[in-house]
């Protein structure tokens, strides 16, 4: 029994029991496994015992992983990183929801303590026309890439920049436009989405450079160009909110209504631009 | 062959240093610069700041990641802030300041006039971010918001909420977007460096492998920017990303660049402990609860009460009685010293006693639990999402963690490593930070390298070259790079060892930790020298790695890394062993205060230790860059 | 193992799925574009709920009485006065009504099925589903979820009620152009005509409550101090509607409107 047990134990719901030792679960997996992009898939059956109940879900898979390995079995592709919620590397679906069941919570910080002993778990990986599986869980979400270099950004060559305090942003501003760039650009909202549609990482970019005094002058270009190319490789919001439920950073819905606006406001103005040139 | 090292350290006094060298160092004409290419590896902020400041100047840029996007980069995950001495809030600080700070804050190993460059182009970083629409923290009345950070006698620290790493490298990142969409830069994602290539003494080219396909490449340039950061994963369990590595930067290092002061790693102090046997990654908490938590274990190693039962008597406040000046507030290195001390006595709490307590309970009677909330509670919410305890009723168990590496490639002050044309940036290179970096500096560092150093040194080099094409990717030397990229790569395969890639990284860490941690002294260390050739020969003997290499294969990209984690730990030791002084983050035992503070000897240490490769069977060479002080005075710490 | 100069473009590994289409002149280019086809369709979806509502209003003089009613429908072929030809004016606003039907029909029809390209079926060895494992749904409701059913029954149903009142097939001899009380009541008294209005109208007010939200947010109307009321304001609209409608064949049914 050690010193620090009593306060492991104080906070109900982690994943001790009352004399402080490791809970361990046994979980029956349904795995994805797909040798490659065009090869066909199926689910693999894993009967995971001892899984302790303080490890994160990718740590989980790291242990399904070191079994499979004993067993001269390929380890299950994954994608991770950061494995702290920012990098928006991890993502798969967990029975169904993108990165779980947790609210405002990545794959990486889910924690098995979260499911309880027994308990069946569907591993998939996102899916969309534009997300092509790469192996297993893992898929390709360049699309997202081309969205940005479309036109998210401010246009600012290096050393052209005024002093920082010469533009002033209003503080409620600054923090509307802090909301949508929280987006660490994960695909969760894809995943999620009936339609396959982008239109909150979309509009989460939209709705941080738009609002900012700085993101003037390439405003209606960048919306534009921006929903464009969204559209080339993603399907049509049908406002079912599903996004905003699977986002790590609970981006909100609204910022697709600001995404709609400036798109046709950019569809007029950039005419008038054009006809003016 | 001795190397010797000549940092090009430009004339005048230190404030006209960076101007001078402007002047000086060669231009390329405007209309030319698209004839040359760069290799830019790495997009984290360094290299995606480089990436697009040269292709904005009109240099053909190619830029490589292993991640699927830039934006994954681990600069994303920096929480605190980005130092500018903007003095905004007319508190004193300067530029002077704000160098002197970093010089002392490194305990007097880094070079004079690199930090001084890095503390005058701060002030164009913040302008440059703001420009980008980098949603920094504001005012009401609109202006930039700063706090103090890392106690700091300034508010110098620039912020975005707790995602300010995240937000400065989607900024660097869209500013890369720009130029991929205008042809500027040409994005590799998925390529994994795996090699360095040097022709005539020059740095020609790169190899890599694609994640995908398994595909091993050459690619060709006038110059090779490395900017791909730490390597803390040395330690396996480090606030760094699975996949941050030392491959490139150790690549280079076999190729003939020298790396320096390799011993020197920061370890931050308020991290959550592991909790089993299986733990990936250790969690970084800002350091800034340390404002308001108490740290502390019990007395009695065989306490078994839960925290909120044991009484003051039988409370160590080990931080609190030792300094009773700064208490909890003690330097980074002291604080995680500290904690070691109580871990390895016996005293640590949780179910693995591999923490101590950081206790909220004061504050929270005093000041009410919403006041903390306001102040802490995206933290206490991230503590509880990952070890299921409520920080508010119990406290929080922290543990030491490392953080960031300040050693790395040797680089001048054009940041070239001593291989022509081969440059590294941000924490790949050993330049700013000296032993120690002070918080929100890391950010700064990586920015002032791509953003305004790197575009106007690399014409130095370039200049000259104008007539001559890059070497062609079928010249002999490529071949043979991407022969021994490919046998290396498919050799893991044929091994069909018993032990998984991880586990032997998980033993390495152990080693590494264990005896080049927090505190170093020189039985540990020697003992580390026999232990991890070792385990690396056990490893390269022993390891198994299945599946193939014509597709993606992550087993396969870990074991290139730990194989040169396992040489670069060595090095790392032995760089180490033969530092008989404590610095920063280097604390050796036999070399402290009879406080226990870290003792420096500036009379035969206050060099720059750079290593140079001597081939796979010699130990590398030790060359000496002597550190000079002119304006800033060496004093010794104290935090009594 | 190869070398090559220039990697193949890593763009295109992942191409669109969908290239650009040769441009139309604006602002028909509008349409071609998923963001343009939803504000198209939510323009006629809110002028096709305007139509609903004073639709409804207007049915309501069925509870004046015989006279009243058939005045008001008398009254709307007589739209402005001896100032046009009789029936010109509700020829107009219907020919209005058909485009908007039209329109609406037509992108619902595009997006859907740019959606279905954008979202794979998962490549498996069987079944056919996107996501095999099942996806669990978290935010979408019963309306959101069958709008595409909603739709189809509603375009269904307006057929029917035009062949039932406007043109009187199956009521035959019974039906007497220009007396719409009795041709209502002769027809709602019928138990399956009524209960194919009462499924209809329940298809309606459900699909109102979510295109009436949906159009909000499409129509980029989003302003923090009202954003709360969007979906209050969807229930009340479709919840009146729902009454409303329902009201005439329970009220025929219960022998009330005779």
């Amino acid at each position: 029994m050690s010193a620090g047990s009593g306060g492991g134990s104080a906070g109900s719901g982690n994943g001790r029991s009352g004399n402080g030792h490791q809970v361990m679960l046994r979980l029956k997996l349904r795995i994805w496994r797909q040798a490659g992009p065009d090869e066909p898939g199926g689910f693999l059956d894993v009967d995971a015992e001892g899984i302790p109940a303080d490890c994160s879900f990718l740590e989980m898979l790291d242990i399904v992983n070191e079994r499979l390995i004993t067993d001269d079995i390929e380890p299950i592709t994954f994608a991770h990183d950061c494995r702290e919620g920012i990098c928006g590397t991890c993502g798969v679906m967990i029975n169904g929801r993108p990165h779980g069941p947790e609210k405002a919570t990545a794959t990486c910080q889910l924690h098995m303590r979260k499911f309880r002993d027994g308990d069946e778990i569907t591993i998939e990986p996102f899916r969309a026309a534009s997300f092509p599986v790469v192996k297993d869980l893992m898929v390709d979400r360049r699309a997202f890439d081309r969205i940005i270099e479309s036109g998210g950004f401010i246009s600012a060559p290096t050393g052209t920049a005024p002093d920082a305090n010469e533009i002033p942003v209003p503080k409620d501003v600054a923090d509307f436009a802090m909301d949508a760039a929280a987006c660490i650009g994960c695909g969760a909202c894809v995943a999620a989405c009936p339609n396959s549609a982008a239109q909150l990482f979309t509009a989460a970019k939209l709705g941080h450079l738009n609002v900012l005094p700085q993101g003037q002058p390439e405003r209606w270009r960048r919306a534009e160009a921006m929903v464009e190319t969204m559209e080339s490789f993603f399907g049509s919001c049908t406002n079912h909110g599903e996004c905003t439920e699977a986002c790590p950073k609970e981006i909100s819905l609204d910022f697709i209504a600001v995404l709609n606006r400036d798109y046709l406001k950019a569809k007029v103005k950039n005419r008038r631009l054009a006809s003016q040139t | 062959m001795t190397l010797t090292l000549d940092a090009r350290i430009p004339e005048g006094s230190i404030a006209e240093k960076w101007d001078n060298h402007k002047f000086s160092v060669k231009l390329v004409n405007p209309a030319n610069k698209r004839r040359f290419k760069i290799l830019v590896v790495g997009t984290g902020l360094a290299g995606a700041s480089a990436a697009a400041s040269l292709a904005e100047l009109g240099y053909a840029v190619e830029a490589f990641t292993f991640h699927d996007s830039p934006r994954r980069a681990h600069s994303i995950a920096a929480q605190g802030g980005i130092n500018a001495a903007k003095n905004y809030r007319n508190d004193g600080d300067s530029v002077h300041r704000l160098f002197y700070d970093t010089v002392k804050g490194g305990d007097y190993r880094s070079r004079e006039a690199n930090v001084y460059r890095l503390a005058q182009v701060s002030l164009n970083i913040i302008d440059q971010c703001a420009a980008q629409g980098v949603p920094f923290a504001r005012e009401y009345g609109g202006l930039l918001a700063n706090r103090s950070f890392g106690g700091a006698q300034v508010s110098r620290t620039f912020y975005a909420r707790g995602q300010t790493g995240q937000q400065l490298l989607l900024g660097a990142y869209q500013a890369m977007a720009a130029q991929i969409a205008a042809g500027g830069v040409t994005l590799h994602n998925r390529a994994d460096v795996l090699d360095i290539v040097v022709k005539d003494g020059e740095a020609c080219g790169i190899v890599t492998r694609d994640l995908l396909t398994g595909e091993v490449r050459a690619h060709s340039g006038h110059a090779v920017v490395l900017a791909t950061g730490g390597y803390g994963n040395v330690y396996y369990l480090s606030t760094n990303a699975m996949n941050c590595n030392v491959t490139a930067a150790w690549r280079a290092h076999r190729r003939g660049a020298a790396f320096a002061n390799p011993c020197y790693t920061q370890i931050h102090p308020t991290c959550i402990p592991a909790s089993d046997e299986f733990q990936s990654k250790l969690t970084l908490m800002s350091e800034s609860l340390r404002n308001d938590g108490r740290i502390w274990v019990p007395r009695n190693m065989d306490d078994t009460r839960r925290a909120s039962d044991i009484g003051n008597a039988d409370r160590y406040y080990f931080l609190e009685e030792k300094y009773p000046a700064f208490g909890n507030l003690v330097p980074r290195d002291v604080a995680s010293r500290n904690a070691k001390t109580v871990v390895d006595q016996g005293l640590g709490v949780g179910p693995l006693r591999n923490g101590v307590y950081l206790d909220f309970a004061d504050v929270i009677a005093r000041d009410g639990e919403s006041v903390v909330r306001e102040k802490y509670g995206n933290l206490f919410d991230m503590y509880e999402r990952i070890t299921g305890e409520n920080p508010y009723r119990s406290p929080m168990r922290i543990y030491p963690a490392t953080h960031y590496t300040m050693g790395g490639l040797w680089v001048d002050y054009n940041l070239m490593t001593n291989v022509a044309g081969l440059y590294a940036l941000g924490e790949c290179n050993f330049s700013d930070h000296g032993a120690n970096r002070l918080g929100a500096s890391a950010l700064m560092q990586g920015l002032a390298d791509g953003y305004f150093v790197l575009p106007y040194t690399i014409g130095d080099y370039l200049a000259p070259k104008l007539a001559s094409a890059p070497v062609p990717v079928d010249d002999p030397v490529f071949a043979a790079a991407v022969a021994e990229v490919d046998d290396r790569t498919r050799g893991w395969l044929a091994v069909r060892g018993t032990r998984s890639v991880d586990y032997y990284h998980r033993e390495l860490g152990k080693i590494v930790w264990e005896y080049c941690g927090m505190a170093r002294n020189r039985t540990g260390l020697e003992k580390a020298l026999t232990e991890i050739p070792a385990l690396r020969e056990e490893f390269r003997a022993n390891v198994k790695v299945l599946g193939s290499a014509g597709t993606t294969n992550q087993a396969l990209e870990q074991v290139n890394r730990v194989d040169d984690f396992m040489e670069m730990a060595e090095l790392k030791v032995r760089d180490a062993l033969h530092r008989e002084e404590s610095c920063g983050g280097h604390f050796r035992e036999e070399h402290q205060t009879p406080e226990g503070e870290a003792l420096r000897d500036d009379e035969n240490f206050a060099y720059v230790g750079a290593w140079n490769w001597q081939g796979p069977d010699r130990p590398q060479e030790l060359i000496k860059e002597p550190l000079e002080f002119e304006y800033v005075k060496l004093t010794q710490r104290s935090y009594k | 193992m190869a070398q090559t100069v220039a990697p193949p473009e890593a763009a295109e590994r992942v191409p669109p799925l969908r290239r650009r289409q040769r441009q139309l002149p604006w602002p028909l280019n509008i349409y071609q574009t998923a963001v343009g086809k939803k504000y198209v369709m939510a323009v006629t979806g809110v002028g096709l709920l305007g139509f609903v509502i004073v639709h409804m209003i207007g049915n309501l003089h069925l509870y004046e009485g015989p006279s009243q009613i058939n005045e008001y429908a008398e009254a709307l072929r007589d739209l402005g006065g001896h100032l046009v030809p009789r029936t010109l004016i509700l020829w107009v606003m219907r020919i209005g009504l058909i485009a908007m039907f039209g329109l609406h029909i037509h992108s619902a029809w595009s997006l859907k099925e740019i959606s279905r390209r954008s979202s794979p079926k998962a490549n498996w060895v069987s079944g056919n589903k996107r996501y095999p494992g099942g996806q669990d749904y978290v935010a979408v409701n019963f309306a959101s979820r069958t709008m595409r059913w909603t739709g189809p029954i509603i375009g269904l149903y307006v057929l029917f009620h035009l062949a039932d009142l406007t043109w009187g097939w199956w009521l035959g001899g019974d039906y007497i152009r220009g007396d719409v009380y009795h041709n209502v009541v002769e027809s709602l008294s019928s138990i399956p005509v009524a209960i194919i209005y009462i499924v209809a109208n329940v298809a309606l007010s459900v699909h109102i409550y979510h295109g009436m939200w949906s159009a909000f947010q499409t129509l980029g109307v989003n302003n923090p101090r009202f954003n709360h009321l969007r979906r209050g304001l969807a229930t009340v609209i479709a919840g009146a509607i729902l009454v409303g409608n329902l009201s005439f064949p329970i009220m025929v049914q219960a022998g009330l409107v005779a």
